[in-house]
């Protein structure tokens, strides 16, 4: 089979408007004779039913939690970048899309990555028309900060809480259809399957998550917009029910799962403190605009650090290394992710890692709180301060922040076209839940960018050409393939509450993700790759025979939920292995340290590894198959990234 | 970094259902580290009672970082527990000594009824939202962002409206259940922004509407919902909202009749 990315012909900047031209459309009288499922209420799934919705297409929308106002988008911090140069300093979407491509290490499409800088303009002037309260200068207009991996000043914010204010602001539009009458919401009901006739996604089963009702449901497309996979590696800055399940269970029907091993690690997240910590929390990479990344120059200092004797603000600035300053001059602590995450682990690895742990280099505002005063620090990152005091009981207006890098964001995912359809027709996949646009790193304020231009720029365009094509025919569940889909999961739900063996769910979760982080987090090698897939494959078959359930399916139960979607997360970090193996190449925050430049920079290979890796589903227990998308580079020359 | 661990007994409401009766149930919580989140012990508690075959107590969360307000947990008396302006997911467990026993329930509220011990269904929010808590615009053919200028002043000031996180704390706050410190936040963001002009008086009215056919009681100004709020949205949404309110019945009638039937 062959991959066919469908990227438009002709310059790159004509792209996007002569693709929307040739789109065929649904008449607007039509538009109501389709039903479109979508599965997800973050930036993607909330923006694309709002914005079906408004076309006139009848809408069924999906989520996991009590209200689509809790999806994980709703945690970003920092902000979302637009090409807008209000700034006049130089930004345009060009050079937002440039930025873009070189921050995601030659690894993205041209095409869409240039899309996604032209529509981002659009994106904040809808958010702004729905009243999302964006930070604002005294003469009235949009404030701006600059974010890693730009020299311009681009990224439009609210506090720190912008992905919320995105997230309410895409919310509201979805409560307007919802009370139109164009949405019909389902809460607490979870996506276990995708049905598919003919080639041709036509709806899913799902679980109702308070009665555990197993149900089926019919449409013309099928849209997942279900996030991320991070927590594959159970600690990470996703929500705790943030998971692969519903990507998963397609990827085994048949979609195509893109780049798996692509994992973003953020440089900037409170480190962890013990064996019971649940989770990892993110401190917005903004605060690099002020905070000042350092390293204690000797080893004999940082153990000084580390027993207690001595406290970071008596560290003499001559003994202190600020690396990112010293090594990158041009962006210096505003390095991408990736760099700056990877010169935090070579303190650590070099013995002048801080914290009692180890595990840590200092962010420091005193500088700042010297220049700006502490109420205007306060004024910027207040709630993230506040945050870290809960966290660890430390003061970062007193003493510096301890940080260290956590994974936070998974570039990979279900391999989609330039219209956001997976290899199987009728089935999409919007916002995190696809792999396109960030290549193999993502770039700071990008993540509410591509969600929010799939959902309201994007799919409502293309996925009007599929429908047309298919025309309006009803599909209802009568199909005996919704009563076979739905038996599978009926089993598949019976054979976890089989499991009544010693260990927990969660305890199987926590292991996988020791080895995810062990042996494909921020440094990989042949090696640790391959003593990794024996121990993933140890783990399925144990989990499939110690693994305990309690409960039934009848009600609310926490337990069966986990255990299926860790038995998912299982399969997927088998996958994700296999990816990062075949990748005998560095690029982004992908590691091989194997293939690394003289200087210790990730070291691309483009004229072996210039490709999409879409992994096809080949049954139970046997090896994926590879298909390569040859990525084309018309516009930007491919060049190592250079942040000096 | 505290150090020592805690060892500390749980009084639990466990509830199968709305429809059956809840009582209250004594667990031990033991080795409990102070480093560990409220809900981290409560984790620790569950995966023993897993072990043993037993079910695990069931309650809200997701974010865990103090955002997304799906947590909730009526704690001591207190909604997300003893410490102010923040969510149970925030709340660690060195506020607490060892020894403690504390006693932790649902929310109660005839309009949050019981999901499964404690959890609760928050959906009336969902509804009230859904009367009217937004600005009318379609996606596309909107003007550039700024062309709508907004003070520095009054963008922060909707802004620490627009905070509110909805997890409910407001109303199990109050003797009255009340949903007004809620339903203030969003008339107030939307209220003071140039762009929730035109729908004003409409929105404040069905929001209100919603919010009584909901069940929630009234505000009688005690002032423990702003007390309790992990965000400090304060008062003043409410006696914002109220202005609006009564603006609209006395003095906007025939503007929001001629909205509600579309107009000339």
């Amino acid at each position: 089979m062959s991959l066919d990315a469908k990227i438009p012909q002709g310059p790159l900047a004509e792209k996007w408007s002569k693709h929307k031209f040739n789109l065929k459309l649904v008449n607007p009288a039509n538009k109501r004779k389709y039903d479109i499922i979508i599965v997800g209420t973050g930036l993607a799934g909330a923006s694309a039913a709002a914005s079906l919705a408004e076309l006139g297409y009848n809408v069924k929308s999906f989520c996991f939690q009590d209200s689509p106002r809790r999806a994980h988008s709703i945690a970003a911090q920092g902000g979302i970048n637009a090409a807008k140069n209000y700034q006049n300093d130089g930004d345009s979407v060009y050079r937002l899309f440039y930025d873009t491509i070189k921050g995601g290490d030659y690894r993205a499409r041209e095409g869409n990555v240039y899309r996604l800088a032209e529509v981002s303009v659009n994106i904040i002037d809808q958010c702004v028309a729905q009243g999302v309260p964006f930070a604002r200068e005294y003469g009235g207009l949009l404030d701006n900060r600059s974010f890693g991996g730009s020299q311009v000043s681009r990224t439009f914010y609210a506090r720190g809480q912008t992905g919320q204010q995105l997230l309410l602001g895409a919310y509201s539009a979805l409560n307007r259809q919802i009370h139109a009458g164009k949405v019909k919401m389902y809460t607490r009901t979870e996506m276990l399957d995708v049905v598919v006739i003919d080639g041709h996604a036509k709806g899913i089963v799902t679980r109702n998550m308070l009665t555990g009702a197993i149900e089926t449901h019919a449409g013309h497309a099928v849209l997942l917009c279900t996030g991320g996979y991070s927590n594959v590696f159970y600690l990470s800055t996703n929500a705790i029910g943030s998971n692969v399940t519903a990507a998963w269970r397609a990827h085994k029907r048949g979609a195509f799962f893109g780049n798996p091993c692509y994992t973003q690690i953020h440089p900037t997240c409170i480190p962890v403190s013990g064996d019971h910590q649940s989770k990892l929390t993110l401190m917005s990479e903004s605060l690099r605009n002020d905070g000042r990344v350092w390293a204690p120059k000797t080893k004999e200092l940082a153990e000084q650090l580390r027993k207690g004797t001595l406290k970071a603000d008596q560290v003499k600035e001559d003994d202190r290394d600020y690396f990112l300053e010293r090594k990158y001059p041009a962006f210096g602590n505003l390095v991408p992710r990736d760099v700056a995450s990877r010169n935090a682990k070579e303190m650590v690895e070099d013995g002048r890692g801080v914290g009692t742990s180890g595990f840590a280099v200092f962010l420091d505002f005193a500088d700042a709180i010297k220049r700006l005063g502490e109420e205007t620090v306060a004024a910027k990152y207040g709630n993230l301060f506040d945050m870290y005091i809960q966290i660890t009981d430390e003061n970062p207006y007193k003493q510096p922040m301890r940080i260290y890098p956590a994974v936070h964001y998974t570039m990979g995912g279900l391999w989609v076209d330039y219209n956001l359809s997976t290899n199987v027709p009728g089935l999409y996949a919007l916002g995190e839940c696809n792999f396109s646009d960030h290549g193999a790193n993502r770039l700071g304020a990008s993540a509410l960018m591509q969600g929010l231009s799939d959902g309201y720029f994007v799919i409502p365009y293309t996925l009007g050409d599929y429908l047309a094509t298919i025309g309006p025919k009803k599909v209802d569940t009568s199909h005996p393939a919704f009563e076979q889909t739905k038996k599978e999961v009926i089993e598949h739900v019976n054979k976890l509450l089989a499991l009544k063996g010693t260990k927990t769910a969660e305890a199987y979760h926590r292991d996988l993700g020791h080895i995810m982080w062990e042996y494909c987090g921020m440094a990989r090698t042949e090696e640790g790759l391959i003593k990794a897939k024996g121990l993933i494959k140890a783990l399925k078959v144990d989990f499939w025979k110690n693994a305990k359930v309690v409960g039934e399916n009848e009600e609310v139960n926490a337990s069966l939920e986990r255990a299926g979607r860790v038995a998912d997360f299982i399969e997927l970090g088998e996958l994700m292995i296999d990816d990062a193996l075949m990748r005998r190449e560095s690029c982004g925050g992908h590691f091989r340290v194997e293939s690394q430049t003289e200087s210790g920079e990730a070291k691309r290979d483009d004229e072996n590894f210039a490709f999409v890796a879409a992994w096809e589903f080949k049954g139970e227990n046997q090896p994926e198959e590879l298909h390569k998308e040859q990525l084309v580079f018309e516009s930007v020359h491919l060049s190592q990234r250079n942040y000096a | 970094m505290s150090n020592g661990n805690m060892n500390l007994t749980l009084k639990v409401w466990r509830q199968k259902n709305a429809q059956t009766a809840g009582k209250f149930v004594t667990y031990k919580a033991e080795g409990i580290s102070p480093d560990m989140s409220f809900l981290e012990m409560l984790d620790v508690v569950n995966e023993g009672l897993t072990l043993k075959g037993d079910e695990p107590i069931h309650f809200d969360h997701d974010c865990r970082e103090g955002i997304c307000g799906m947590c909730s947990l009526y704690i001591n008396g207190h909604p997300h527990g003893p410490k102010r302006a923040i969510t149970t997911c925030q709340l660690h467990m060195r506020s607490f000594h060892d020894g403690e026993t504390i006693t932790i329930e649902p929310w109660r509220a005839t309009a949050f009824p019981i999901v499964k011990d404690l959890a609760v269904d928050r959906s009336a929010f969902d509804r009230i939202q859904q009367a009217g808590g937004y600005v009318s615009v379609n996606t596309g053919g909107v003007p550039d962002g700024n062309a709508i200028a907004i003070p520095k002043v009054i963008a922060d000031e909707a802004f620490n409206s627009a905070t509110c996180i909805g997890c409910g704390a407001c109303v199990a706050a109050c003797k009255n259940a009340s949903a007004m410190l809620f339903v203030s936040a969003k008339v107030t963001q939307l209220g003071l922004l140039p762009q929730g002009q035109p729908e004003r008086y409409r929105r404040v009215q069905s929001m209100v509407a919603q919010m009584d056919e909901e069940g929630f009681g009234n505000c009688t100004n005690t002032g423990a919902c702003e007390a309790e709020c992990p965000k400090e949205i304060k008062l003043t949404n409410i006696a914002r909202m109220n202005n609006d309110f009564l603006s609209a019945k006395l003095f906007r009638q025939e503007e929001i009749h001629e909205e509600q039937h579309g107009g000339a």
